[in-house]
């Protein structure tokens, strides 16, 4: 394993043979099957596939969400797989930024104190403002989220995962809830954040698309990686047609 | 087929199965609570009845100096008279080897023939005395118990001066003496408490009452006014020395036994409804909660084409389920702790036999109680079902808007951090939620407040009886009133070192058509071990005019500070007087009546009389004393101050105890309750939020800050409007309790107020962990993937 850990230390991400199994028996659900993937640091890339074949699933264990059934993965020289809660906890706050669908935003927050509950307890955070300010949110500091649109909301949201300045932004299904202007603009400001902070980028998206924008692009079927795609040409954000 | 709606509703149970059994509890309590007290009355009023009836017990009691007996006749010739009975009536010493001082007991005569009499005794051992056996007596059943005492044993008894030895030949039971206290306390003390049933002949030898009685009994012909008896049977024995003529409403025993039903009476048709509000309050909090995060289920099920009626009836299902469960719950309960706590009531009520009753209406109006008052709970919340339009339903919930509640102190915001100002914003947010769950808590604490309050008041009820009024080691009455140079005599015996003296001289006390049955107490105005109290608790310095009444005598007579008062003296001169009340007086058992010792034989025209005296012993020197006493014709009882502490602390220990176990028991349940339902619906409501903050990275502890900080911000408001509330209740309850026989002090009792406040604290720190526990096993992904 000691070898294992030297070589992942150039990647942000080094998996073998992940499995995630849910319940047990007849009723058992196989929801990773063995996954062996590298991440390197600083590549935005895009996760594709049906629907149940794992890629939430995939993206909680490597944002320390949920805990594999065997396996490893490794974020450096640190293993995921090995932490428990209060390690995975203290992971999270020094290392991850999340982005959810829904935005889970914290309803009596205003959009400053949304993302001042994450740089409060970060080890080297931005300011708030200014996090918003990369979303172009710096007009709406002040409003609460029953003030704000949908995409707004996903932009607080992102600047809240972007502030603590993480090494790694877990996203899934950022765009779901969006239109595709909206959708495009939200995925603008995940590029930014990439090549400003030399962020890794995850991205669990539907929309095939999407892929255009990343590094590599990792084809997901029935719990496993079915292929990986290396892009030659990253595009932009606003170069996608959708 | 099971309808997923059905299926549904067993998993909104088992989801919400901590709260459902909270709930379940309260109602529970409060049927058990019904079925329970319900169930006592029912048991001592027919067994009561019963047995009065079995043994013939007369209405109307009449005690007289000395009649002949041909004035049972003219008694017989009242209208509205049954049956009467003469008898006579007397005070034995009787000498228990075990004890330093003898103990006085009633002695009464049995008629000789073997008809059936009134106030007929039970024999529960031995039998009765044979005609013509002067010696052969029958105990009192608990009396003789405490002593050991069984037919067969011979006890010496001084009757008259005379000491003589007498045959137990049977121990007995009877109506008259269900429950009996020593004059003064309230507590029975078998002990202390004798009573000797001998044959009429023997008994008139003794008292000199040959062809004479010294009390008739009468039973009331149905529908015979007692009030217009009453006055007959006076005017009749007038001219025998009659100090009046009672009913069943002054008999000490009857009293106690009805005021016990009474107020039972009322607690079984009080109590349980705090119980009942309490569930239906929290039935509505969770039904409440279930409708908001299921608005896009009810959407949809009115999109298919349910009807409204139809969609609040899964809901309401949900409610009656646990309501039943808790009313099937109670009554089981109820049926239960009745068995186990009847017994409790034949150490105070010599009854016979004692069956716990049930009464199969209190079973089914606790069950339909808990479930009217559910639904009502439920369907408050259930108005929001009505008014959902199922488009409206189906749309994403925009989230809650808190922009209103961010104004509110925005420089005192500025100091909190993020997870503060959450559990500020909150609290501010949803006003109306928080105050319903101060109010909801401070209710619990008010009721367990409430009860320790009145609990501490028997410890106060002790304090002031015996420590502040009574600061005597004994008290000493006398066979008939004595000169006061009989004080010097006591006084004289080695070992005692103060002897103050006392009269008590029966009265009836009117303003009017009020009018009160009892003594007046003469005390010198100086005394310092046996004192009148004011309201204040400090000592009154008898006037040399005037009455100084109690205030629950006050208050029955309608009487203040000036106003008149006919005394009507019933013994001795027979005199009636008007005196003007100068003075109020505190008293928490009975409701005595005081005056200057001067002033009161000035009344009786008696100078220079007691009846009795406090004595203060010499530490070590008791026993000298008591064999000194035991010797003097004069004395004919000695009560020691020592022995009704202990009498009434061993009440409090034993079924005052238990219930205080239990009602500490339900008012923990109460609060915890609602605490509870409190606490698991915000976590609910906080699902989302608190998935949130440790995806971002919060640990456990800080997570649960938000919503524990909510909780104890809550429960920190709650705690003042408890004390407020419970401070209300106490007077409420104190109030409403209260009688001329024994009154409920409310007391200010710290420890009262402590205990309150750490079963709150307790209850909320039990809620919190119970929550805690949850935060630490549910799974954050869960939360996140729904959208609520
Ligand atoms: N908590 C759970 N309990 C049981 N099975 C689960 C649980 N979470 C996920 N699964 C199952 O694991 C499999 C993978 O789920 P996952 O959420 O990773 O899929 P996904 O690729 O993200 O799908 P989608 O694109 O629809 O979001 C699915 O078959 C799903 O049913
Ligand atoms: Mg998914």
């Amino acid at each position: 394993m000691a070898d294992l850990g030297e070589r992942t230390l150039d990647k942000a991400f080094v998996m073998r043979g992940l499995t995630k199994t849910y319940g047990e028996g007849r009723t058992a659900v196989h929801a990773l099957r063995g996954v062996d993937l590298e991440i390197g640091r600083g590549e935005i890339d895009v996760l594709l596939g049906p629907s149940g074949s794992g890629k939430s699933t995939f993206l909680n264990i490597l944002g320390g969400l949920d805990t594999a059934t065997s396996g490893e993965a490794w974020f450096g020289d640190q293993c995921l797989t090995e932490m428990n809660d209060r390690q995975l906890t203290l992971y999270r706050r020094n290392h991850v930024g999340f982005v959810f669908q829904f935005y889970n935003l914290m309803p009596s927050l205003t959009a400053r104190e949304n993302v001042e509950l994450v740089t409060e307890i970060a080890e080297s955070p931005m300011e708030a403002d200014e996090a918003l300010h990369l979303v172009g949110l710096g007009k709406r500091l002040d409003h609460f989220p029953a003030q704000l649109s949908g995409g707004e909301q996903q932009r607080v949201a992102i600047a809240r995962a972007v502030a603590k300045q993480p090494d790694v932004l877990f996203c899934d299904e950022p765009t779901g809830a969006l239109d595709s202007t909206t959708g495009r603009a939200v995925l603008r400001v995940l590029q930014d954040v990439n090549e400003r902070l030399g962020t890794t980028v995850l991205i669990i998206t539907h929309a095939a698309a999407t892929a255009a924008m990343a590094d590599r692009v990792i084809h997901f079927a029935d719990g496993a990686i079915r292929e990986v795609v290396i892009n030659e040409k990253r595009l932009a954000a606003e170069e996608i047609e959708w | 087929m099971v309808s997923p709606l059905h299926a549904k509703l067993a998993r909104d149970l088992w989801r919400i199965k901590g709260q459902a059994l909270a709930i379940m509890l309260v109602i529970g309590i409060g049927v058990a609570l019904q079925v329970m007290m319900t169930g006592f009355v029912a048991s001592l009023s027919q067994t009561r009845d019963a047995y009065y009836e079995r043994h013939q017990f007369a209405q109307i009691f009449a005690p007289v100096a000395r009649a002949p007996e041909y004035v049972v006749n003219q008694l017989r010739e009242i209208p509205g008279v049954g049956a009467v009975q003469s008898r006579i009536s007397g005070m034995a010493l009787i000498d228990i080897p075990t004890r330093d001082i003898p103990v006085s007991a009633q002695i009464l005569s049995l008629p000789t023939h073997g008809m059936r009499h009134l106030n007929e005794i039970r024999l529960t051992a031995g039998r009765k005395p044979e005609a013509g056996k002067s010696a052969e007596i029958v105990l009192l059943d608990s009396f003789a118990t405490a002593h050991n005492i069984v037919p067969g044993d011979q006890i010496k008894v001084t009757l008259n001066g005379a000491r003589r030895t007498f045959d137990v030949v049977g121990t007995a039971q009877s109506p008259e003496f269900i429950y009996y206290a020593a004059p003064g306390e309230m507590i029975p003390d078998d002990a202390r408490f004798g009573v000797i049933w001998i044959g009429r002949p023997a008994l008139a030898a003794a008292l000199d009452l040959e062809g004479a009685f010294n009390e008739a009994l009468l039973t009331l012909l149905r529908g015979a006014v007692e009030e217009a008896v009453l006055e007959e049977v006076d005017r009749v024995l007038a001219p025998y020395g009659a100090p009046g003529a009672y009913g069943l409403d002054d008999h000490p025993s009857d009293r106690f036994l009805s005021e016990e039903i009474a107020g039972l009476e009322i607690s079984a048709t009080n109590v349980p409804p705090v119980f009942m509000l309490v569930a239906a309050f929290l039935l509505y909090i969770v039904t409440s909660r279930t409708i908001q995060s299921e608005r896009e289920e009810i959407g949809l099920m009115k999109a298919f084409g349910y009807t409204d009626r139809e969609v609040s009836g899964h809901y309401v299902q949900l409610v009656v389920i646990i309501a039943l469960a808790g009313a099937l719950f109670g009554c089981l309960l109820g049926v239960v702790l009745g068995r186990i706590t009847v017994p409790v009531y034949t150490t105070y009520y010599k009854l016979p036999f004692l069956l716990f009753r049930l009464e199969l209406s209190s079973f089914t109006s606790g069950i339909l109680t808990s479930v009217f008052v559910a639904t009502l709970g439920g369907a408050f919340a259930l108005r929001r079902v009505f008014k959902l339009m199922p488009a409206e339903a189906m749309r994403p919930a925009a989230p809650p808007d808190f922009s209103k509640a961010g104004n509110v102190g925005s420089n005192m915001m500025r100091l909190l951090d993020q997870p503060s100002r959450m559990v500020v914003r909150r609290l501010f947010r949803q006003p109306w939620r928080m105050l319903g769950a101060v109010a909801g808590i401070g209710a619990g604490m008010a009721l367990s407040l409430s009860m320790l309050i009145i609990y501490e008041g028997f410890d106060t009820v002790l304090d002031r009886t015996f420590n502040v009024i009574d600061r005597s080691d004994a008290a000493v009455s006398f066979t008939h009133s004595a000169p006061i140079k009989t004080l010097l005599e006591l006084e004289r015996l080695p070992g005692v070192t103060q002897a103050e003296p006392v009269r008590n001289v029966a009265v009836v006390l009117r303003n009017g058509r009020r009018s009160h049955a009892g003594a007046v107490t003469g005390l010198s105005p100086d005394a310092e071990l046996y004192r009148a109290l004011d309201t204040n608790v400090a000592p009154i310095r008898l006037p040399d005019k005037g009455i100084v009444l109690s205030k629950p005598l006050a208050n029955l007579l309608q009487v203040g500070i000036g106003d008149p008062v006919l005394v009507d003296i019933r013994e001795g001169s027979q005199l009636a007087v008007t005196t003007r009340v100068a003075g109020i007086a505190e008293s928490l058992i009975g409701s005595p009546a005081y005056m200057d010792l001067a002033a009161l034989n000035r009344l009786m025209t008696e100078p220079q009389r007691v009846s009795g005296a406090y004595i203060a012993i010499k530490d070590g020197a008791e026993a000298q004393v008591y064999a000194a006493l035991k010797d003097m014709p004069i004395v004919a009882g000695v009560s020691l101050r020592r022995e009704a502490v202990q009498a009434f602390e061993e009440v409090m220990n034993q079924g005052a105890g238990f219930s205080r176990f239990v009602m500490g028991f339900m008012a923990f349940a109460i609060t915890f309750g609602i605490i509870y339902n409190v606490a698991r619906v915000a976590q609910d409501e906080r699902a989302r939020d608190l998935a949130s903050l440790r995806v971002m990275g919060f640990f456990r502890g800080e997570t649960a800050f938000v919503l524990l900080g909510e909780l104890g911000v809550v429960t920190l408001v709650a705690l003042p409007l408890g004390v407020f509330l419970g401070s209300g209740l106490t007077n409420l309850i104190a109030a409403g309790f209260s009688t001329d026989l024994y009154q409920i002090p409310v007391v200010y009792a710290p420890k009262a107020y402590g205990i309150a406040v750490a079963v709150v604290v307790g209850a909320a720190m039990a809620s919190g962990w119970l929550v805690w526990r949850d935060l630490g096993r549910s799974d954050i992904t869960l939360a996140l993937k729904t959208r609520e």
